[in-house]
């Protein structure tokens, strides 16, 4: 770990680095078929589980990936750390496409999943469980020459397992919940990990132990500067933690940019109505979308949430003559303010172009 | 009496082969006519056992104490045939996991019937047409009655378990997080759902979830349980967004408000897990996680004390408290 500072450097802020690229990513799922279907030359439905998606994931930054279950935020994560396979699109670490032999870049890219009892194996010690990582790839040494068992202990002390000594010999059953998930985040950690990519880190977990898994989280991020992606659909967590928020829908990303823009002045329908159905006193009244998740084997043409949107709904899409787009015409993410990208017809009159309207 | 249900130093005892656990240590509560009644807290603190404790639904060995009103009748003194008679027409429940409460060889219109026909003494028909009109008013179209459970989304399946409990005109519907498995805007329909309902049949409801913000929009009223006891209650807005228990105070912090730039970039937790039911600390339960404890709270277990109009709190700092015990910051 360098935390030395060179007192040279000029305080100017940085141009953002980008860490992760994902380009135009595309995941499909075939469906199954019968045997005799299958010999009739039948084909299962697809499923476009993510459908381009495009984003960069900058040094030290917390992003969270939000949307509803089947928008294609936990695939896209998979994606990432390369345990989908994409069919279209790329994705770039730091500059460079992936490479065939993931082990290295495995080693820098961390994933936590939601459910910490599923992730450890309850036969191994904790001690086993945190070191197994470091065996794997074959480091029995830090990069000071520490011993295996003190960067077992670090990764536990860091994850806020203290002293580390006492949780070395003992089982994942003897652990509580938020315990468990330490021992996940201990886990990643010992690697010395630039980016942890945690698939709904807290869901699993009691209301009052939520809140110091993602302290550790952000505290993490302070200390060993790590990059963070966290899968979520829960959009207060968002609010808490996140520096930028993307807003999946579908299998893309109807709005992205600083979390204050999207969660407080959101430019998608999508996002509002997401917004609308958080909790809050009093707020049963407000709008609430009408219909199931969507279905990803049945993508809408033109504006993917059309059917469900409530300007096209209401008539202001016809309105404001958008409405043969939303239904028509695909759309990609268009820039509304510094940073915040929307793909909405709607918003971007709202934003002055007019040129929308015309089809 | 106006109480549907009056729960009066309730006292339950799960019994394992290491000795009887505590899961519920001394509770009262009240639920008037027409009122929603939230109860909330993290797993293990109990309060999914009072709800099957409202019902006696819970295991044989199950050490049961004090007294379970409903409409002044003492559930823990019934014989079974009224007991069976009273669950579903006196109360029901809406169970959480809606997926596996059902009987997936059966046509869900046919699971309803069967709750009328065994605890009215209607007929088929008669039962048939209830249960198009209980599909409607939990928002399904009446031909979904011809339909196996598999055929039905998740929040579909929810609706259908609504339509249940409310088959036979219960006067209390016990809802036990009925929404946690379910997506966010599927979660959201079916809360309004429920708080219509509630609304339209004047019925009474305890509405059980860790989720404080799911309850602030549906409750009156809320209740906080800690280690198998209620340590805050009060109306819910108040309880939520003045709490008087620290404990409140960390639950209502897990649900942030968007906005709220107190939560901004910091997100607020606990220390330490909930306590084991076998192992509840001396004094306060709360003591080893309570960031404002102080020498008193490990020895002096605090009763609920007034605190505020209509609220009660189990806190050593609550003013009412330093009166009683002597003890104080």
């Amino acid at each position: 770990m360098s935390q030395t500072e060179t007192s040279a450097t000029p305080p100017v802020a940085p141009e953002p680095e980008t860490v992760i690229e994902v380009r135009d990513v595309r995941v499909t799922f075939q469906g199954r078929v019968g045997v005799f279907e299958g010999l009739r030359g039948k084909k299962g439905t697809q499923s476009r589980a993510v459908d381009g998606v495009s984003f960069e994931l900058r040094r030290g930054e917390v992003m969270a990936l939000a949307g509803e279950s089947g928008c294609g935020k936990t695939t896209t994560a998979r994606a990432i750390m390369g345990l989908q396979p994409i069919e279209g699109g790329e994705i770039l670490y730091e500059g460079k496409p992936l490479p065939r032999d993931l082990k290295p870049y495995r080693r820098e890219v961390q994933m936590i999943f939601q459910d910490p009892t599923g992730t450890l194996n309850p036969r191994q010690t904790i001690y086993e469980i945190i070191a197994e990582g470091l065996r794997i790839h074959g480091i029995d040494r830090g990069p000071n020459g520490e011993p295996e068992e003190q960067l077992v202990a670090r990764a536990l002390s860091r994850a806020g397992l203290r002293p580390p000594e006492n949780f070395f010999l003992r089982y994942p059953h003897e652990l509580s919940g938020g315990q468990r998930q330490r021992v996940v985040i201990a886990g990643a950690l010992v690697l010395e990990p630039q980016v942890i990519v945690a698939d709904e880190p807290v869901s699993n977990l009691d209301a009052s132990v939520r809140g110091e898994i993602l302290q550790l989280l952000m505290k993490l991020r302070e200390d060993l500067g790590l990059t963070i992606i966290i899968v979520t659909h829960d959009l207060g967590l968002a609010w808490t933690v996140a520096d930028r928020v993307a807003i999946m829908y579908l299998g893309r990303i109807v709005e992205i940019g600083p979390a204050e823009r999207v969660l407080m002045h959101a430019e998608h329908p999508y996002t509002k109505a997401l917004l609308d159905v958080v909790p809050e006193a009093g707020g049963l009244d407000r709008p609430i979308l009408t219909g199931e998740p969507p279905d990803p084997t049945r993508i809408p043409q033109g504006c993917r949430f059309h059917p469900r949107c409530p300007v096209v709904e209401t008539g202001r899409a016809a309105e404001l003559g958008i409405e043969a787009r939303c239904r028509g015409e695909d759309l990609a993410l268009r820039e509304l303010a510094p940073e915040h990208e929307a793909a909405c017809y709607e918003a971007f009159i709202r934003h002055g172009d007019r040129g929308a309207a015309t089809v | 009496m106006s109480d549907i249900l009056t729960l009066d130093d309730v006292r339950i005892t799960y019994h394992t082969s290491g000795g009887g656990v505590p899961a519920v240590r001394g509770v009262d509560m009240a639920v008037a006519k027409g009122e929603v009644v939230g109860l909330a807290g993290e797993s293990g603190c109990g309060k999914s056992t009072i709800a099957a404790a409202i019902l006696r639904l819970l295991p044989p060995k199950t050490k049961v104490e004090g007294t379970i009103l409903l409409e002044g009748e003492n559930v823990l003194e019934m014989k079974p045939g009224r007991l069976r008679a009273v669950r579903w027409t006196g109360a029901s429940i809406v169970f959480q996991g809606a997926m596996h409460a059902l009987n997936p060889v059966k046509r869900v219109g046919d699971q309803i019937a069967e709750a009328i026909t065994v605890h009215q003494q209607a007929g088929e028909k008669e039962a048939r047409v209830r249960v198009g009109s209980l599909l409607e008013q939990v928002g399904l179209p009446t031909r979904r009655m011809k339909d196996y459970p598999h055929e039905l989304s998740g929040g579909q399946k929810q609706r259908v378990m609504i339509a249940m409990a409310l088959a036979c005109s219960p006067s209390l519907v016990i809802a036990d997080e009925p929404t946690t498995a379910l997506d966010v805007m599927v979660q959201a329909q079916v809360l309004r759902l429920m708080k219509e309902l509630q609304r339209d049949l004047g019925l009474s409801m305890i509405f059980i979830t860790h989720d404080l913000s799911v309850l602030v929009e549906t409750s009156d009223r809320l209740a906080i349980m800690y280690a198998g006891k209620i340590v805050e209650e009060g109306p819910a807005e108040l309880v939520f967004h003045s709490p008087q228990h620290p404990y409140t105070e960390a639950l209502a912090a897990a649900f942030p408000e968007i906005g709220d730039d107190r939560f901004r970039g910091k997100p607020m937790g606990l220390g330490g897990d909930p306590p084991d039911p076998a192992h509840v600390p001396s004094g306060c339960s709360f003591h080893p996680r309570c960031p404002k404890a102080f020498e008193d709270c490990p020895t002096v277990e605090p009763d609920l004390y007034p605190a505020g109009e209509l609220r009660r709190a189990a806190c050593l700092l609550v003013p009412a408290a330093k009166e009683r015990t002597g003890a104080g910051a």
